[in-house]
């Protein structure tokens, strides 16, 4: 499979993402630049962590201006996978390809830890490795990712099994306690409707070696893999 | 324009008149406000290590690793084999952190980050070293969280992972807190690049941010004393933008890789000026440059603030000539605003121009290179005679000996950091190995079977009671905390804090640390990088409940010479200080000896910071290194943690207690022999370390200890929901685990 990774100037997890894809999954992956539009011959594109435009204005708010968005739009149209981790899903829904918006943590600070997440739906593209229930430990490590929607759109959401993953204790319950950011619904993770759009928060390809101490992420990059 | 230069004028810019005279002699005649203003930040302490340079010099240099030493470029480079270098640096950013913590933090780790992709190396961790007064007190909740986020706020942005670090709080520190921030970057060898503008003619260019009046003379502000008047220094205070550095970051790495760059400086304290002399030293040429064709972002600045700002995200980088066009798609495909400004000359001399018209003329090498060297008058301070002589035993019963332990685990300073660690990222660029807590961090080299092991230490208060014991104490602790990681101490740079060295006391702690520093390197075999001095710590004390009939007094902050370490693990996996599993073996390397004084129980519980600290054998500490190297290279270790601050108590209590959702009891009986139960439960007698083992190792490791001819006790067995020593300790890890994991976020969120 061929994977884009999406360089905006002030991506920082670009590296990592593609370290995972190509050296650790052995796929073929390439870095895209956000000025470039041709992105055709990707079968995957990826939107990694960081501080696109320094999180000025908003964040993703300007990186989805970036030439390279518009190609992303077509790509995800023909119903091919884009997954957008922590800055990447915040660009997803400012782009208006996932529904939603990110407030400031209820903390107000930034927060870098492992936490737990129950996996809502495995009949995605990116959850089909994994199984039904099944608890993940996957690092985060943001100050924007409290998820808002109206109540219309999160009934939308557990209508159409859009959550894939939520934010619980280590047993895989829901608790107030185990949300680390004050998101609506202890959500994590979202897809669209079509299911091949994926925004998440937590850091898969943080956790896909054993020497970084869990490799629950590498699941959701298999599953891309099995599905093409 | 010219300005008469008064006595007044001379005094502003923290120059003697000695000085001045050596300025009218370099330039043959009187000098103008622009060069006058050169003079005194090159001069400063800051830039010029007048003060300490004479002492300096005491520190070895010299390695088989060194490839570039300290002082030559803006960072130390130490070879880690297979034509890998790690190019290292700590440098200070106190006095801004005191006065605008935020911003003062962030600029911090923006300097040292520069520091080191300059020289061609990507940072790929940052640590820093913090110290603040008691949390009790509103002013250092205040410093401590602002700091934080400004460090947060900039290496979480500009994607380095902060990796932790040592934070420390006492009252020395009240109003003046330290902010030291770390910095290491990986290259290959031949990538190394050096800050030189050599042949005549190559175009000089400034990249990056525009200059403004913000960090006006934040040299000289840094070398001189913190007062109620520093808050007027606030424009002294640089502004941060990380976003920016990162597109410099990855401009300049691409820049130096097509190979169109001769030499390149960041512009940090001091400016242009500092870049523009020193390059030109360096490369035994002069250079010329034109101030009108500096980028502004204010309007009607004066070659003078032109020189002197200290605006954050600047570079000063000389091309090849020819090849300016390529440097220019570079700079354009990451945005960045980059103008010529001058060029490379043969005469040596330091020429700024407005308008073509000359505005200073000054011999490169001496601006750089021959500030003032003073040999300072050093006294031994009056309050140690005093200070030392108190017998911990003289101050009666501690109590109960359970709720002495909760109490030191409670103290901010032994408490786990993680509500500080969580606020960073501490795991971008996934090569964090072991995460922040343990004994020291470590960073995985990737595509390689090498890791880098890093520890940033300093016991201040056995400095302030002996400074030549707590010097070395500082080097062998790092060693320590780098070799229970399973890694091979390579080199240190350091930060050394201090009062004003114009006080003989001062300045006699100052030599001392260093004496100590220079033996414990030399046993290690760790030569100093490269470093930087923070001197005028001190501040008058503002008391918010005066108990004292002294309200306010002017002190210094205790000796602070901060060391990092770093060193090299190869071929296997790094050892963490947490127990790992129930039934291992327990056994404590080295010798407990009735030490409390200076120990942070003497602190907590007495309220006294006082006594004679512990010893350091330095030849024992050494034996003690490679043996746990050695027993790392053989696998032995499940688990080693050094004992330091709370001594072997908390040591057991942290290995316990140190992985969330992980706890492991312990049960362990250490010899009392003639030591007091505070001594062997609290004590911080040196060259200690817990270490676990799988029972089915104890004999190879018996003998492998025994090898190195090493004391040892086994003193336990891990297991259990509790941790009990003797018959004096017994308590619930859920107890000691909240205690100890809730302190610093109690004290910051209440």
């Amino acid at each position: 499979m061929k994977f884009g990774v999406v360089v905006f100037p002030g991506s920082n997890c670009d590296y990592d993402c593609y370290h995972v894809l190509k050296h650790v999954l052995n796929q073929q992956a390439e870095f895209v630049w956000h000025k470039d539009w041709d992105i055709k011959k990707f079968d995957c594109i990826v939107l990694p962590g960081g501080f696109s435009y320094g999180d000025y204005l908003r964040t993703g708010a300007i990186a989805r201006f970036s030439p390279v968005m518009e190609s992303i739009v077509h790509h995800s149209n023909q119903g091919k996978p884009v997954i957008g981790i922590c800055n990447g899903f915040q660009i997803l829904l400012e782009a208006g390809l996932l529904p939603g918006a990110m407030l400031r943590n209820d903390s107000l600070k930034f927060v870098c830890r492992h936490v737990y997440l129950r996996v809502e739906n495995t009949e995605t593209p990116f959850t089909r490795k994994t199984k039904k229930d099944e608890v993940l430990r996957l690092p985060i490590a943001h100050g924007e990712g409290n998820y808002f929607a109206p109540k219309p759109v999160l009934d939308g959401l557990i209508k159409n099994r859009q959550i894939l993953l939520r934010y619980t204790d280590e047993t895989g319950t829901v608790t107030e306690g185990a949300n680390p950011n004050g998101s609506r619904e202890n959500i994590a993770g979202i897809c669209n409707l079509k299911g091949n759009v994926f925004g998440l928060m937590p850091h898969p390809e943080r956790a896909s070696e054993r020497e970084l101490g869990s490799t629950d992420g590498i699941k959701i990059f298999k599953s891309i893999l099995s599905s093409s | 324009m010219t300005q008469e230069i008064s006595r007044e004028l001379i005094q502003k810019h923290n120059l003697t008149l000695e000085e001045y005279d050596k300025i009218k002699q370099i330039l043959g005649r009187e000098p103008n406000i622009t060069e006058l203003g050169i003079f005194s930040v090159m001069w400063s302490e800051h830039c010029s290590y007048k003060n300490s340079k004479n002492v300096l010099k005491l520190l070895p240099k010299d390695g088989k690793r060194m490839l570039v030493k300290a002082g030559e470029e803006n960072a130390g480079v130490v070879d880690i084999g297979d034509g890998l270098v790690v190019v290292f640096k700590i440098e200070s950013h106190n006095h801004p952190s005191a006065i605008e913590p935020f911003q003062g933090a962030a600029t911090g780790v923006g300097g040292i980050l520069r520091d080191i992709f300059t020289m061609g190396a990507r940072p790929i961790v940052s640590m820093n070293s913090l110290r603040f007064g008691s949390l009790e007190e509103p002013v250092s909740r205040r410093l401590l969280s602002g700091v934080v986020e400004g460090i947060g706020f900039y290496g979480n942005c500009i994607g380095v992972p902060t990796v932790g670090g040592e934070i420390y709080f006492d009252e020395c520190y009240e109003g003046n807190p330290l902010v030291n921030a770390f910095s290491l970057g990986l290259a290959k060898r031949e990538e190394i690049v050096k800050a030189k503008a050599e042949g005549p003619g190559n175009p000089v260019f400034y990249l990056g941010s525009a200059t403004g009046r913000d960090g006006m003379g934040g040299a000289s502000f840094a070398s001189k004393d913190l007062s109620e008047e520093s808050d007027k220094d606030r424009p002294a205070v640089q502004v941060g933008d990380p976003f920016l550095e990162k597109l410099l970051l990855e401009a300049v790495l691409e820049l130096l890789k097509s190979g169109c760059v001769v030499g390149i400086q960041d512009m940090g304290a001091a400016g242009l000026t500092c870049s523009t002399c020193e390059t030109a030293s360096r490369g035994n040429t002069g250079i010329e440059i034109d101030v009108a064709k500096v980028p502004q972002r204010e309007t009607g600045m004066i070659p003078y603030e032109i020189m002197l700002s200290e605006s954050q995200e600047r570079m000063l980088v000389i091309i090849k000539k020819g090849r300016e066009r390529e440097a220019k798609k570079i700079f354009d495909k990451w945005d960045l605003h980059a103008e010529e400004i001058g060029f490379v000359t043969d005469d040596g001399l330091m020429r700024v121009k407005e308008n073509g018209v000359t505005v200073a003329e000054i011999p490169a090498k001496v601006l750089a290179d021959d500030a003032p060297v003073y040999v300072r008058e050093e006294k031994e301070p009056a309050y140690l005679k005093k200070a030392r002589s108190l017998d911990p035993r003289s101050l009666g019963n501690p109590g109960d000996l359970n709720a002495a332990l909760l109490k030191l685990l409670d103290s901010p300073t032994i408490a786990s950091k993680e509500w500080i660690y969580h606020q960073y990222d501490h795991m971008v660029r996934t090569n964090t190995v072991v995460l922040p807590g343990s004994d020291a961090a470590v960073i995985r080299i990737k595509g390689t079977d090498k890791s880098i092991a890093i520890s940033v230490d300093c016991n201040s208060t056995y400095c302030y009671l002996d400074p030549y014991e707590g010097g070395k104490i500082a080097v062998a602790e790092s060693a320590r905390n780098v070799a229970c990681s399973g890694a091979r101490p390579l080199s240190i740079t350091n930060c050394l804090n201090f009062g004003n060295p114009m006080n003989p006391e001062i300045f006699w702690q100052l030599k001392k640390c260093i004496e100590g520093i220079r033996d414990a390197c030399l046993i290690f075999e760790t030569p100093v990088s490269g470093g930087n001095v923070s001197l005028y710590n001190q501040n008058l004390r503002r008391r918010t409940n005066p108990p004292s009939s002294v309200a306010d007094e002017v002190r210094a902050i205790d000796p602070t010479p901060t060391i990092g370490m770093v060193g090299l693990i190869e071929g296997r996996e790094p050892v963490t200080s947490y127990f790992k599993t129930e039934g291992d073996t327990i056994l404590l390397l080295g010798e407990t000896k009735e030490e409390l004084g200076g120990s942070e129980f003497l602190k907590v519980i007495f309220k006294t910071k006082a006594g004679k600290p512990p010893r350091l054998d330095l030849k024992a500490a050494k034996i003690l290194v490679d043996l746990l190297v050695a027993a790392s290279e053989k696998g032995l270790l499940k688990s080693a943690h050094d004992c330091s601050e709370g001594g072997l108590a908390v040591a057991l209590a942290e290995s316990c207690i140190l992985e969330k959702g992980h706890e492991v009891g312990a049960k362990v009986n250490v010899s009392l022999g003639s030591l007091s139960n505070e001594a062997l439960l609290f004590g911080e007698s040196q060259s200690r370390v817990v270490i676990s083992v799988d029972p089915k190792n104890l004999k190879n490791t018996k003998e492998l200890i025994e090898s190195f001819r090493f004391p040892y006790q086994v003193i336990g067995e891990t297991g259990g929901k509790r941790l009990e020593i003797n018959e004096l300790i017994k308590a619930p890890l859920e107890v000691l685990s909240h205690t100890w994991r809730s302190s610093i976020k109690r004290r910051m969120e209440r």
